[in-house]
């Protein structure tokens, strides 16, 4: 069986990553792609990089998110906490982190998938694709059956209902959705180590080739240890289940 | 996308499957029986009939039976066997149902209003069994219905279903089956999927229809014509049949009503009362002789223009919203110290729902055989009855939400159980003894029984232990 695990917006969350893995290797997991955001806000980047590059190496895919770009990178005019948090990224991660996440793709195609952080529209734009007309310019630009993302920090299903035509439905954790290849179809994974939908349990995705099953998922994980760590690294206090 | 258009022939391999015969041509696509899986039940294979030219409608319909049936379960559908790849060759394979086509039947219409009431209870099971799974059919209609041998119904042909789990690829469309017309409910003309209730108006348009002969609203041939059902009132079912008795046409009107909130908000419900017409509280609507007049009405239509559309709440919620309540007393030891917990645990249970629906039973038992024959000795049922309302009255139930029973059976645990399966019952409340109480009182206990047992959660209630009584192990 081939079975991809989706992963996004780790954001350096150590115990999210590794509990969505471990949730991924017990569901029989094959092949990984992580969609972006590998670090930021989260106090373990050194780690969740090193974790990441080992999987890239033995195959997974990577791509390059919007912190991650910020980090190796320049970090435009964002917010006052954000560069903050950007600034002590860079000093937790050595060189050759920063250079490999800088040298991360901002897209990928392969075979059917396209695997993007925001939208295959404009990657570099780190455009939110949060709603039907988005998903289509993603879908579109994409022009593959299968588009997966990250960047929105929440779990969404964008399909084709007619041709031209892109809904959005709420995907139900745990719950395995025919995604056929006869239609386009936009899956935001939702985020691994800071979601932002009121339950902090870690999002992720996996896709079932075969079979054209998509099942998204929720993983409880200690996420008051991530939090006890974020402050101790006195980063700042951007909780993501206490944020609206 | 090239799909094969012609007809399967008698003889010809699909995968695994051999075509034996056609045997409908349904709304959706062609029907054959076929053999080649040892399922131990007989088998269908059902083929969207796409021809050239022809809209997205039949693949749609038939991308959405393949992904909604194979997710449902229970008696009330046909099981499902296997999918088609849809870009080879598209079909689905499924149990052959034996029964009766309801479609069959409308010849013998206007029926007794007893046999309304029980085809009407049997569907009603079926869709709250669907409800429950968190889908809606959205197209239900006589030609949709087989009922088996046993008398249960069977919901057959998910093209235009509906799941909270899946996608919605008929969301852009709109569309409707033909010959379902007369049978689709007001808020899906106006493109709302997703709402049990539609499915409660729909088998509103179906007992009217078994119970007259006629149709509520006609057959309409165009779109005006099907917009009427968002304010126009049918003529009252009684006034076109004899047999229609009050209760059945309060039952069918509450279910045709366009407002979904006025209408049954639950197919338990609707059972519940197809089942127990002498619990049925009669309203205005049980006695109309006309429909409302003509001012009345036009000012419906001017509200259903006007008139945001309704969202459906979710099917899960709408549902939790809408128990039913089953609390057992003991009539017969009426002074008994757990009565009033009872009540109270009554009360908190209800205080969670807006839409609840309250049974109250007390099973007595039977007489034994060659009694003495005296009368007055012990409380006849009506004495129980009396006493059960007394018992209700202090928690103040509006009388449309509640139902009293006495039931006579040497089982009371059995009789609670069987009383719960056949009227979809979510909850009982019932008492049970302390564990201080004389050994094995639990295991002897209705309490124990009826919780090993019940199809249902089951709420016990215990009398606290007083603090300086050890318990007994």
């Amino acid at each position: 069986m081939l079975l991809l695990a989706l992963l996004s917006d780790l954001h350096a969350n150590l115990e999210a990553l590794d509990a969505c893995l471990k949730h991924a290797r017990e569901s029989g997991a094959t092949r990984y792609a992580f969609l972006g955001d590998l670090v930021g806000y989260g106090a373990d980047p050194a780690l969740v990089v090193e974790i990441v590059r080992r999987h890239v190496a033995e195959g997974a895919l990577a791509v390059q998110g919007n912190h991650d770009a910020w980090v190796a990178k320049y970090a435009g005019a964002i917010a006052e906490s954000v560069q903050q948090s950007i600034r002590w990224t860079r000093d937790a991660l050595s060189a050759d982190a920063k250079a490999w996440l800088g040298s991360l793709p901002l897209c990928l195609r392969e075979e059917a998938f396209c695997f993007v952080h925001a939208s295959a529209a404009a990657p570099e734009r780190w455009e939110y694709v949060d709603d039907p007309r988005l998903a289509k310019k993603s879908a579109d630009a994409a022009g593959l059956p299968w588009t997966f993302s990250g960047h929105v920090h929440r779990q969404m299903l964008f399909f084709e209902a007619s041709p031209g035509k892109m809904w959005s439905f709420d995907p139900v954790p745990g719950s395995a959705v025919p995604v056929r290849r006869s239609r386009r179809w936009v899956a935001i994974v939702g985020s691994v180590g800071q979601p932002r939908e009121r339950n902090p349990a870690a999002a992720y995705a996996l896709f079932d080739l075969e079979r054209e099953k998509l099942t998204f998922h929720r993983v409880p994980y200690d996420h008051l240890a991530a939090a006890r760590k974020i402050r101790a690294a006195g980063l700042p206090d951007l909780l993501p289940w206490s944020s609206p | 996308m090239s799909v094969p258009t012609e007809r399967l022939r008698a003889g010809e391999l699909i995968d695994d499957f051999l075509v034996w015969e056609g045997v409908h041509p349904g709304a959706h696509g062609v029907v054959y029986r076929v053999t080649g899986r040892d399922t131990g039940f007989p088998l269908l294979m059902k083929v969207p009939r796409l021809q050239a030219g022809d809209s997205a409608g039949p693949l749609l319909n038939y991308e959405t039976e393949a992904m909604i049936l194979p997710a449902l379960s229970g008696p009330h559908v046909p099981r499902f066997v296997a999918a088609g790849d849809i870009r080879r060759m598209p079909y689905v394979v499924l149990e052959w149902i034996e029964g009766q086509n309801l479609e069959s039947q409308l010849a013998r219409c206007p029926m007794p209003a007893e046999e309304v009431a029980r085809i009407g209870a049997a569907i009603a099971d079926a869709l709250h069994s669907l409800h429950r799974q968190g889908a809606v059919h959205c197209d239900l209609k006589p030609d949709n219905v087989i009922l088996r041998p046993t008398g249960e119904a069977v919901l057959i042909d998910f093209g235009l279903a509906w799941h909270a789990r899946f996608p919605d690829l008929l969301a852009e469309e709109k569309l409707f089956a033909a010959g379902s017309a007369p049978y689709i409910s007001p808020e899906q003309l106006l493109g709302v999927r997703g709402d049990a209730r539609s499915d409660v108006f729909s088998l509103g348009v179906v007992l009217y229809e078994l119970a007259t002969g006629e149709l509520p609203f006609g057959i309409p041939a165009s779109t005006g014509g099907l917009r009427q059902r968002l304010w126009m009132d049918p003529d009252p079912p009684t006034l076109l049949s004899s047999g229609v008795t009050p209760v059945l046409q309060e039952v069918i009107l509450r279910c045709l009503d366009p407002q979904v909130a006025q209408r049954y908000q639950s197919a338990a419900h609707l059972a519940f009362d197809l089942r127990q017409p002498d619990q049925v509280q009669l309203t205005s609507r049980a006695f109309k002789k006309r429909p409302a007049g003509f001012f009345t009405q036009t000012q419906r239509w001017w509200k259903a223009r006007v008139a945001p559309i309704p969202q459906p709440p979710t099917t899960k919620r709408a549902l939790d919203a809408a128990p039913v309540i089953m609390v057992a007393v003991d009539t017969t030891h009426s002074q008994d110290e757990r009565q009033p917990a009872i009540q109270r645990a009554t009360r908190q249970v209800l205080m969670l729902s807006d839409e609840f629906r309250l049974i109250c039973v007390s099973v007595v038992k039977a007489a034994p055989l060659g009694g003495t024959g005296e009368e007055g000795a012990s409380p006849s049922h009506l004495d129980h009855m009396v006493l059960l309302r007394n018992w209700m009255a202090p928690l103040g139930v509006p009388p449309q939400r509640l139902s009293l029973h006495v039931i006579v059976a040497p089982d009371p645990s059995g009789a609670l159980i069987e009383f719960a399966r056949r009227n979809n019952v979510d909850l009982i409340v019932l008492g049970a003894p302390r564990p201080s109480e004389e050994p094995l009182a639990w295991w002897r206990s209705v309490a124990s029984s009826v919780t090993a047992n019940a199809p249902c959660s089951v709420h016990v209630v215990r009398v606290p232990e007083p603090k300086d009584e050890p318990s007994r192990s």
